[in-house]
């Protein structure tokens, strides 16, 4: 059998779902024989890859990096899964929409700096800050969410597993927002 | 005091034939024969007053959804109370609610206890349908024991109701129109500058989200005086 071509990706988030894909533990090896990870935090690929079958996204879109990288994710990705609050709903990553990103940057690099005599952001190099944390669906569409602030690892196991044997699964017998 | 005559109606819930007092609403009739229908605002003890929209149904013949928490019965009326309509309407509606205040359940009090959060869970929406608004409000901390954090506010007014109806004293009240209501103490003063105000908690212990809650205090003693206030609501509603 052809195994799935998978990725997973960690934007705007603090990779506690990633360790939720982790903590599935001696499932990993089952779920291994199904699925060759072409690009991941867990793996050292440079390039997002070409005909991944499925891409599992971690995070929130907070910068016009994030915003680059969704859509190429999108175009060269049959399935993409939301996983986890802060791709689903903004979370914690989009806590700041209520201030501003220039209200937050004006705090972490002036008010509460030593060091920094400039008073200026950092702006070469490190992406930019969108003026808005976007969920993932405000921008591609996503094919299935997974809720959790992390997602439980047994939520991703089921998921994962009922998409290799493709049958249909209702999530929310293992996780909701928050959990 | 006249009282109108209370007569029996007979009408139809999901095609099942039920009969009610003709002074009750489509819901209670419903609860009364294990009809489920989903409600967030409504709180048995309470006047109702439809804000949440929640437990809207279909009545053959019009084709508006009624709030079936304020719609009374009438003799020979046919509803429905799921299907496909209501099912997308029931998400757009909870997906407004999510959209115009800021709950972000994992940094929550009420995570795990809350009846939006529940809600959402039970009509299996995973995802928000509309974009966020992000609109920031102050929160009001003011007060020695409670928290008035507006962010997570969903406008069902318990809090309001429990005050004047329970309590007696009606220290809350709304503010603004729109997207801009507010939860007020008084003529809009500090929690704790609140004449009306009894510091009973009534209001607190109503509310079904984080917006408004009791500082440091643990979760035996919060279901505790919950439970309490529950109590109460059940007496009033069986007067």
């Amino acid at each position: 059998m052809k195994k799935i071509r998978l990725a997973t990706i960690w934007l705007d988030g603090c990779s506690g779902c990633h360790m939720s894909i982790l903590d599935m533990d001696a499932k990993l090896i089952e779920i291994a024989q199904f699925v060759d990870v072409v690009y991941s935090p867990y793996v050292d690929t440079k390039e997002f890859p070409k005909d991944v079958d499925l891409t599992i996204i971690e995070g929130a879109l907070s910068t016009d990096h994030d915003l680059e990288m969704i859509r190429k994710i999108r175009a060269n990705s049959k399935y993409i899964i939301g996983l986890g609050d802060c791709a689903i709903t903004g979370n914690i990553s989009a806590m700041k929409n209520l201030f501003g990103s220039e209200a937050v940057l004006e705090r972490s690099y002036g008010e509460l700096s030593d060091i920094n005599t400039s008073g200026g952001y950092p702006c070469k190099i490190v992406p930019k800050l969108l003026d808005k944390v976007l969920p993932l669906h405000e921008v591609i569409k996503v094919d299935y969410f997974l809720p959790g602030c992390p997602t439980p690892s047994e939520a991703i196991y089921e998921m994962l597993k009922a998409l290799i044997e493709g049958r249909e699964i209702d999530m929310s017998a293992y996780t909701r927002f928050g959990k | 005091m006249i009282r109108e005559k209370v007569r029996v109606k007979s009408f139809k819930i999901n095609g099942i034939d039920v009969t009610g007092a003709s002074n009750q609403t489509i819901l209670e009739v419903a609860q009364d024969n294990n009809i489920e229908i989903p409600t967030l605002c409504y709180l048995k003890g309470l006047s109702c007053v439809g804000s949440c929209r929640m437990c809207i149904v279909e009545i053959k013949g019009s084709n508006q959804l009624i709030p079936a928490c304020t719609a009374k019965i009438k003799e020979g009326m046919e509803v429905t109370t799921d299907s496909p309509r209501i099912k997308t309407n029931r998400e757009m509606i909870l997906s407004m609610l999510f959209s115009e205040r800021t709950h972000t359940c994992s940094v929550c009090v009420s995570n795990g206890n809350c009846e939006l959060q529940n809600k959402a869970h039970e009509l299996h929406l995973d995802h928000i349908q509309v974009p966020y608004h992000n609109a920031r409000f102050e929160i009001d901390a003011s007060h020695k024991n409670f928290v008035n954090d507006p962010n997570r506010c969903i406008l069902c007014t318990r809090c309001i109701r429990v005050c004047d109806e329970i309590e007696g004293a009606h220290a809350l009240d709304i503010m603004d129109r729109g997207i801009d209501t507010r939860i007020i103490h008084d003529m809009d003063e500090p929690w704790a500058q609140s004449l009306s105000c009894t510091s009973c908690g009534k209001c607190v212990y109503v509310c079904p989200t984080g917006a408004l809650y009791e500082k440091d205090i643990s979760d035996e003693e919060a279901d505790k005086k919950r439970s309490i206030i529950m109590e109460l609501l059940e007496r009033k509603a069986q007067q």
